[in-house]
Parts: structure tokens; sequence; C-alpha cells
């Protein structure tokens, strides 16, 4: 993976009249990454996606796909890129082949081209035996990869996609995921949104996690789970005197591999270096103080946890938002 | 140039194939006005209409000119149906991602819309041809016909594009259209000459575009020429106003929907 910058985004903002969608948001993705903006409904993510398809014009800021600014070059990025709409974009009656002519057309495309490259994208995500169905009788994941194969009709340099998985069954899911895996290899830039954790966690190279219209952390999925500081153990502490449980989060801090304590409802959200070590001496140490623990969890740092430390709250909390 | 051609053409065909595979939809676009207003309501007034008020042999005569309009009005204000449908299904999206000229959606709308009306006033006229109705003006007069029809569809197709881009929910965009068309009808001269109604009514009608255009067609269907001349010319200054006015509005509700 080259380090050149793909997609510059500096400053963006968005407001409908009184709403504000998205607020002062820069990140640059670079070329041959999978970047994810990753957010709950009404997040900005699709605002954010729409500014730099073109169909949406910001209100503030600038974004730049390979030096080409999406406002005032917006016909020579259209060129550049590729898009995956949600599922419901799709013309029920038409067939899928049809839909893959009629893009052809507007991309340009001579026939003999045309007619190559349709057929070889519709090997490719395993449509070619319906192709000539109407799509009114596909299933969620032959529209979707339909939809695919739109994207990538243009050979674009850049393929957006919308929630490319969302309501899809697991299998279709991976099919999905591994289609854009082989398009990575093959040096494609993606930038997607999402609302999955694992997507974002497993097929993400980088993620941004945007929140109310902002980005509240921008890394991969490794760095910022590392940057919460170690895996966590909780412990579910039984009715003890508020005293007992000081006294063991003061007994516990002083263990070397433990790096942070926090009180919680139900007991203590203990991060911790060497789980192997540290386990143990947690469990020696609250028998030692005379605490009744109720329960014990260990976990890796989840990227849910990182959600929840940059927003205060978990992605699977949907609030409710007006989306755009 | 060239590559506009290629994206009108191509969207063109797909509204072609999507009322291809809408066989019954189809059936009742293009039976539903000759039948239910021609057939039906003009059979049934044919005696309880007076010739002499009518000014013309018999009612289904002075109606057909009439049935001719209220197909260009229906096909027109729903002419952006399918824009809107694009709209909030998010394929207008998927075709604005790509790099088309902006106005190539609309050009094929146009292009669809009077395509299909063009056909309809053509099936109409046959129709009141088996019933004993055919132009005085000949052929000339009914490609005439079609240009009239066809300049006053734009304008409506360009309100009915309008509509569906601003509206905010489908629902909006189907209430306003059942509100504008009946009036519309009805405060014409389709069903009734301007001279034969109540003051209040004239003076609504005489300020309703499709007046202007029915008195331009009836005479090139009753009685030739001379008579239907001038009032042709009045009906394409009326209409050279009206496609400016509704294309400006459209052009901008365009604009501010899609950039």
């Amino acid at each position: 993976m080259s380090d050149a910058v793909a997609i510059e985004v500096k400053g963006l903002g968005k407001t409908y009249d009184t709403v504000t969608a998205v607020k002062d948001l820069s990140l640059s993705v670079i070329q041959g990454e999978i970047f994810g903006l990753l957010g709950p409904n009404g997040a900005g993510k699709s605002t954010t996606l729409r500014i730099l398809i073109t169909t949406l014009s910001p209100t503030s800021g600038t974004a730049t796909i390979f030096g080409h600014d999406v406002v005032k070059e917006a016909d020579t990025i259209r060129r550049l890129i590729g898009y995956v709409p949600q599922e419901r974009a799709i013309d029920r009656f038409l067939t899928g082949r049809e839909h893959l002519l009629l893009l052809a057309d507007l991309y340009h495309l001579p026939k003999n081209e045309a007619l190559t490259r349709i057929a070889s994208l519709l090997k490719l995500v395993d449509l070619d035996e319906h192709a000539d169905r109407v799509a009114k009788g596909y299933s969620g994941g032959m529209k979707r990869k339909l939809d695919i194969a739109c994207g990538l009709l243009p050979n674009p340099k850049v393929l957006f996609l919308d929630e490319p998985t969302l309501g899809l069954d697991v299998q279709s899911r991976l099919n999905i995921w591994q289609y854009l895996r082989q398009l990575r290899e093959q040096g494609m830039t993606i930038v997607m949104t999402t609302n999955y954790l694992d997507e974002a966690d497993q097929l993400c190279d980088r993620i941004a996690i945007i929140d109310r219209g902002e980005i509240r952390a921008i890394g991969s999925p490794k760095d910022l789970k590392a940057s919460l500081g170690g895996d966590g153990v909780w412990l579910t502490l039984g009715d003890s005197e508020p005293q007992v449980v000081e006294t063991l989060s003061t007994a516990l801090k002083a263990l070397p591999f433990v790096r942070a304590i926090r009180p919680t409802p139900q007991g203590l959200d203990i991060r911790v270096d060497a789980p192997e070590k540290a386990l143990p001496a947690i469990l020696e140490t609250t028998n030692r103080v005379g605490c009744r623990l109720d329960g014990i969890e260990y976990h890796r740092p989840r990227l849910d946890d990182v959600f929840v430390a940059h927003t205060g709250r978990s992605l699977t909390d949907q609030p409710p938002e007006p989306t755009t | 140039m060239n590559e506009q051609i290629q994206e009108v053409l191509a969207l063109t065909n797909r509204w072609v194939k999507r009322l291809s595979r809408e066989k019954f939809s189809m059936l009742f676009t293009l039976i539903q006005p000759m039948l239910f207003w021609l057939i039906f309501f003009g059979n049934l007034f044919q005696r309880a209409a007076d010739v002499q008020v009518v000014q013309a042999p018999n009612y289904m005569s002075f109606l057909a000119a009439g049935v001719v309009v209220m197909t260009v009005l229906n096909n027109g204000l729903a002419g952006g149906v399918d824009l809107l449908f694009d709209k909030e299904n998010g394929f207008l999206e998927r075709l604005m991602a790509t790099p088309i000229r902006r106005s190539s959606v609309i050009l094929s709308r146009f292009l669809f819309v009077m395509a299909i009306t063009a056909m309809q006033i053509l099936v109409i006229l046959g129709v009141a041809f088996l019933f004993g109705v055919s132009a005085e003006t000949g052929i000339l007069g009914i490609a005439l016909i079609l240009v009239i029809g066809m300049l006053f569809g734009v304008g409506l197709t360009a309100i009915s594009m309008a509509m569906a881009f601003s509206v905010k929910s489908h629902g909006d965009f189907f209430s306003v259209l059942g509100f504008l068309s009946l009036p519309m009808i009805f405060l014409s001269s389709a069903l009734v000459p301007l001279a034969a109604m109540p003051g209040w009514m004239k003076s609504l009608a005489f300020f309703n575009p499709m007046t202007w255009v029915i008195d331009a067609i009836r005479p090139l269907i009753l009685t030739g020429w001379s008579e239907a001349l001038p009032h042709v010319a009045i009906a394409l200054v009326v209409l050279a106003v009206f496609d400016g006015l509704c294309l400006y509005g459209g052009a901008r509700a365009f604009k501010r929907s899609v950039g």
C-alpha cells in the first residue's frame, strides 16, 4: 500500500435550514485502503458520502479526490468514482444486465468495451445466470451484488459504498467482504459507511467514528482499540460495603499490570496489560480484601468500547436523530 | 454533444422499458381518457347537449378537442411521477453520481412523455373517427394538433417535475395532482363552450391556458383553416408565455434539488 493520499477532506460542513448534519469534518483517505465511516443512523455518514460523490454541496470546507475539488470539478470526479447506493436504488422493472447497459451509456463507454466489461462483471459477482431476469425477483443479496457490479462498471479509482451489507444474510455479507478485499488487492481505494461494528473491525483498514456530525476518532481498528489502554476485566461485586470496594480498588491499583480502574454500577472496570498474570492476582486480591465476587468477565478491547469511550454511548443505542 | 445524445437515448429507453414491463398500466394509460371521456361522456351527452350551444354537428365532435387536451393535461401532470419515485428510492442519486449532463434526465422525460402523448392523441382522433368525427383540416391539421398538444405538454410536464423535485413526500405530490386536474378540466372549454358557462366560471376559464389550447384545436377538427388559424396564433402566444414560466420554475426546482 502506497501512502499517496486519495481523498482529502478539510473542515467540511453541511447545514440544512436548522439542522447541522456535518460539522467541521476533516480526514484523509490513503490510496488503496478500505476506509470506513462508522456511526449510528443520522450521524452524518451519508451526508459526508453524498458530498464526496458530488450529489450534495457542502455549506463549508473543501473535499478533493486525487486533487480534484468535488464542487468545482464535479464532472471530473464523477469520471473517477463508482457509487454503490443502498439496495432500494434498483429499478425493479429492469433486468440486471439492463442496469449495467444503462450505466455503460451514462459513462459513455464504447459498445464493445461495455459488453465485455458487463459480461465479466456479471461473472465476478456471480450474477450471470440471473442477468436477464427483472430485478423485482432478486433477493437482497443479489440486488447488492448488482449494485456492486454497477459501481465497478466505470472501472473507478475510488469506490463509494453506502451501508454495503445492511440487512444481508451472513453468507451474502461474507461474499461482499470478499469482493471488497479483492478490489483492494487490485489497488482500488474504497470508502464505505457502516453502522456495523464487526464490519468496521474486520473489513476496514482505517475508520472514522462519526457521531452527531463530528469525527470523534480516526485510526485503524487495532490502534483505536489499543488506545483504550489494555484488555478489560469486569468485576461484578456482591453487596459489599462501599469502603470495602474502595479498599479493593486501592489494592488493585498497586498491582504492577493494572493500568486503570473505573467504578461501574455493578462493580469495577479494570484495564490490564498481561491478563495471564493479572487475572489470578485480581482474584487473589478480591478474596484477601473480603469482597464478594458475583462475576468476572475478561475481554480483549472491542470496537464498541472504542465507540463508547469516544461518544459516551454504545453504537447499539440508536438516538432518535433526524436522518438526512 | 454526442455524449449527451447517448445519455438521453439510454435514459429514454429506460422509461420505454419500464412502461412495456407494466402491461396493465400501459393498457390503462392508453385507453383511459378516450374510453371514459370520449366514448362514455361523449355518447352520454350526445342528446343532452344542445347543438346550438356547442356549435357543432354533435356533442362527440365538440368533445374530441377537449379530450385531446385532457389527455395532454393528464400525461403532463403525471409526467414527473417516475422521477419522484427515482428521487425517493435513490435511483436518481445513482444517476447523478455518473458523469452525465444534469439536463439529460429531464430531457429524457420530456421526450418520453411527449412521445406517449402524441400516440394517445392519435388514438383518440382514431376512435373519434370511428364515431364519425374527422378533422376538417386533414393530415396537416392533425400534425398541428400534435404540435400544439406537445407544446402544452412541455409546460405541464415541467410543472410536474418541479413538483416531484420539491415535495417532501409522494403523498403531497398526488394530493396536489388530484386537486389540480379536475378543476383544470371543468374550468376550461373542454366540456362546454365558454359562452355557455355561468359568468364566474367563464372568467376563471378565461385565465386557464387549457381553454386557449382547446379553442385552437377545436376549429382544426370542426370547421377548417380560416376559422382555426387566428385561434392557433393566439394559442401559440399563450403557450410561449406558459411554457416559459413553467420551464423557468422547473429549472429552479431542479437546481435546488440536485445542484
